[in-house]
């Protein structure tokens, strides 16, 4: 998981913790590594613990026990506006009182550059999220998406190393939004620049980031690559936060290596792969994902595990069709079919075989 | 199906009625009712508020009591030459005689006299004294009469009685605007008053100064406060804020009384300061009946005007500006001054115009703790309502502040915007 004793970490949480009454911890003992040029995102639900502990690398919060440590340099006692540190605000807090070209050259006029370095570089930033003509504009004159571009401008002018962004995206809409996902990370590669990214939007998180670490509870439950954390979750509040998570519970009857046989509350029996289970007679909650089981005979692998299920409702959605199933008792159990030619549109009140591959279905902590 | 924006001319209904037409009735309902529910207040304002003072006004320029009560001796008068120093001749004295023995019946001819005492103390008395043997006279068979006019009173022979009151014959006069502002109306045209009497000028100025020392005064303590109670969290600056009202539940006649134990000599301030040996006891400040006691007392009763503005547009103003700013690399200061201050100038301004209006207009505190150097114009207009009675001067100098008011109004929309005047 996290790698404390990380040498090349530029940006480094050791033991850190915080709490605002005294009484409760917001964040509860945080470790976290990150090398230089990572894109990592901090998904989370709302009071996780993320945004805290984005605020206290911004120095804006100070933690409350535990190191910040930012290119090897302890930074706990350093106040924000020395930390060199860029930041974009979730309603962008662009400056409403100045243009869009003063916003940009506020950051340089307080490094006291001169006069044609400032304009040089403000054009540049400009020109790199394509606002270049905007300049003399002010805030309130831009859309929300041409907003979130100047705030992001602003963010990179001085030529920070490390960026934080806070929810920058979620005041748009939906197709701005994904366009803007694909300008940050695409600006965050070109300049090489270590990014910090806060989101609940957890498609945000899988489609930008290298890594993502997500939040509950004021503790990181899993930090790892997109495509590991949605495959591979490690414990049942990741599976069920991250895509949708179908969820059966039991109890381990045997461990055996890479699988252990699970009974369902029903009595039916599945095999799984043990993840974090680890003696017989411990309740588990077993997800698999929805994707992943089958219900065409043709398809099924013969390995596959199968279990009776009761349609419940169909959905058509376009690309895919979504059904809603009884299974071992739980009425929630949700199987997804791509719309293709050959696929089969089942109708409630149906009763069909489902199976899938023992390794899909992973047995959690309950 | 015919499409209306296809046609030449204007937009139609679906019934062939003019578009326009139409809405127009479909919103009459709606509009007549929102007259209904504001008619009570408007017909409340119009009586009790805007015709009042649309007479007040009109006051300041009101002359016909001249007119009204010698109607033929001011007739006669238009062919005599003020600036002769010759005496009218006898056709004016005999109009004369003729409009004061109706005047005395009707009893007006003393108040006639008050009037042009404003322009020429002793026309009063002269006009009571004379007015019972002139209202004894016959027009027909007593004349002629200018020697017994000027028998009855010896003023009567005097030129300039009778230039004044040709001066002041026209029933509209520019003379009470020209007392106002120090000058009078005499029978050579406009002149500035003796020098003793040029008092209101500097009154102006004072009451401007003084207005303007008191909203500084203001901006200065209510700014610190404003700000706390925008970022102190919400239990702490409530508490803050019912303080910041407390005054506004203590009568305005209370709080200016308690000023006044304060500052005296003998108050609480000069005892504690020689009490601390600060001031000897034979030198206690005179802080109260004075200029000082003035903006101190007014100082205290206007700040909460300053403060409510400023405080709901200081609390619109996001936490993550100032932190934009310093993550960018801003010291506190610079963050303070580039980024907060700015975007607070607009409560400051709406403040600083509630204020500042309000102190111009101010009469009871500056009555009470000001003595004679701390008074305000509207300290002498209402001596001018209740005392002296020269309600045409009260109106002028009323309509002079009306005027000065506006003006700043204006000066302060063309310089900083009006639109930039935020209440929340």
């Amino acid at each position: 998981m996290t790698d404390t004793m990380n040498d090349a970490a530029f940006v480094e949480f050791q033991r850190v913790q915080k709490s605002y009454d005294g009484e409760n911890l917001v964040v509860k003992d945080l470790n976290l590594a990150m090398p230089k040029g990572e894109f990592l995102t901090m998904l989370g639900p709302s009071g996780s613990g993320k945004t805290t502990c984005l605020m206290m690398l911004a120095g804006f919060e100070t933690a409350t026990h535990g190191e910040i440590l930012l290119d090897g340099k302890p930074i706990n006692n350093i106040p924000p506006h020395k930390r060199g540190i860029g930041m974009v605000f979730q309603n962008y807090a662009l400056f409403p009182h100045m243009t869009v070209a003063e916003n940009l050259s506020f950051p340089l006029e307080v490094r006291n550059l001169g006069k044609s370095e400032r304009e040089e570089k403000v054009k540049r930033a400009l020109d790199m999220v394509q606002m270049g003509q905007f300049g003399g504009r002010r805030p309130a004159q831009l859309s929300g998406g041409q907003q979130q571009r100047i705030a992001l401008a602003r963010a990179l002018v001085f030529e920070p190393e490390l960026v934080l962004m806070d929810e920058p995206l979620g005041a748009l809409d939906k197709q701005l939004r994904e366009h803007m996902q694909f300008e940050i990370t695409r600006l965050a590669h070109e300049l090489g620049i270590t990014t910090v990214y806060v989101t609940h939007d957890q498609t945000e998180a899988l489609t930008m980031s290298d890594r993502v670490a997500v939040f509950d509870d004021g503790r990181i439950q899993q930090l790892a690559p997109p495509d590991q954390l949605y495959e591979e979750p490690e414990n049942s509040f990741v599976a069920q936060f991250i895509g949708e998570n179908n969820t059966l519970e039991g109890v381990v009857k045997s461990i055996d290596g890479n699988t252990c046989l699970i009974q369902l509350d029903d009595g039916s029996e599945i095999d799984a792969v043990p993840i974090n289970v680890h003696n017989p007679g411990e309740r588990t909650k077993v997800s698999i994902r929805p994707e992943r089981v089958e219900f065409n005979k043709d398809r099924l692998h013969a390995d596959a595990h199968t279990l009776t299920a009761t349609v419940k409702e169909f959905i058509y959605m376009g690309d895919v069709f979504r059904f809603r199933m009884s299974v071992a008792g739980n009425d929630d159990f949700i199987v997804k079919t791509r719309n293709a030619p050959d696929a089969i549109r089942l109708t409630p009140g149906q009763e069909v075989e489902i199976g899938w591959l023992a390794q899909d279905c992973r047995a959690l902590d309950a | 199906m015919t499409d209306a924006s296809q046609n030449a001319g204007p937009m139609l209904a679906a019934d062939g009625t003019p578009l326009k037409q139409s809405l127009a009735r479909s919103l009459r309902r709606q509009k007549l009712r929102a007259l209904m529910l504001v008619a009570p207040l408007l017909l409340f304002v119009m009586f009790s508020f805007i015709i009042p003072i649309a007479s007040m006004l009109f006051r300041s320029v009101e002359n016909s009591m001249v007119q009204e009560t010698l109607p033929q001796t001011v007739e006669a008068l238009q062919s005599w030459d003020e600036t002769s120093g010759e005496l009218p001749d006898e056709a004016v004295y005999d109009a004369f005689v003729r409009d004061m023995v109706v005047a005395v019946d009707n009893k007006t001819h003393t108040r006639l006299g008050s009037r042009l005492n404003y322009e020429e103390t002793g026309m009063s008395s002269m006009f009571r004294r004379s007015g019972r043997k002139l209202g004894k006279m016959d027009p027909e068979t007593d004349g002629p009469f200018k020697d017994q006019v000027i028998e009855i009173h010896e003023g009567w022979g005097d030129p300039n009685t009778w230039a004044i009151i040709k001066t002041h014959s026209p029933a509209v006069t520019n003379g009470y605007f020209l007392n106002a502002v120090d000058m009078r109306r005499t029978p050579e045209g406009a002149q500035s008053q003796p020098e003793d009497k040029q008092i209101l000028i500097k009154l102006f100025g004072r009451t401007l100064f003084m207005s303007l020392v008191i909203t500084g005064a203001c901006i200065l303590l209510a700014y610190p406060v404003s700000y706390l109670l925008a970022t102190l969290p919400m239990r702490v600056s409530n508490l803050l804020m019912i303080l910041v009202l407390l005054p506004f539940w203590t009568s305005l006649l209370v709080r200016t009384s308690a000023w006044k134990v304060m500052l005296q000599q003998q108050g609480v301030i000069n005892d504690t300061l020689v009490w601390l040996g600060l001031v000897a006891d034979d030198a206690r400040l005179i802080i109260i009946n004075n200029q000082i006691g003035t903006i101190v007392a007014m100082t205290h009763i206007l700040l909460p005007f300053m403060i409510l503005p400023m405080y709901s547009v200081m609390q619109t103003i996001p936490d993550s500006y100032t932190r934009a700013a310093k993550s960018m690399g801003a010291t506190n200061w610079t963050t303070f001054w580039r980024i907060y201050f700015p975007q607070s100038v607009p409560g400051i301004g709406a403040g600083s115009i509630l204020v500042f209006i309000l102190a111009i207009g101010y009469y009871i505190t500056p009555e009470i703790v000001g003595g004679t150097k701390g008074v305000f114009i509207s300290n002498r207009i209402a001596y001018h309502i209740s005392s002296s009675l020269n309600w045409g001067l009260a109106a002028a100098l009323g309509t002079i502040l009306l005027a000065v008011v506006l003006l700043l109004y204006w000066c302060y929309d063309k310089i900083v915007g009006i639109d930039n005047v935020k209440l929340g």
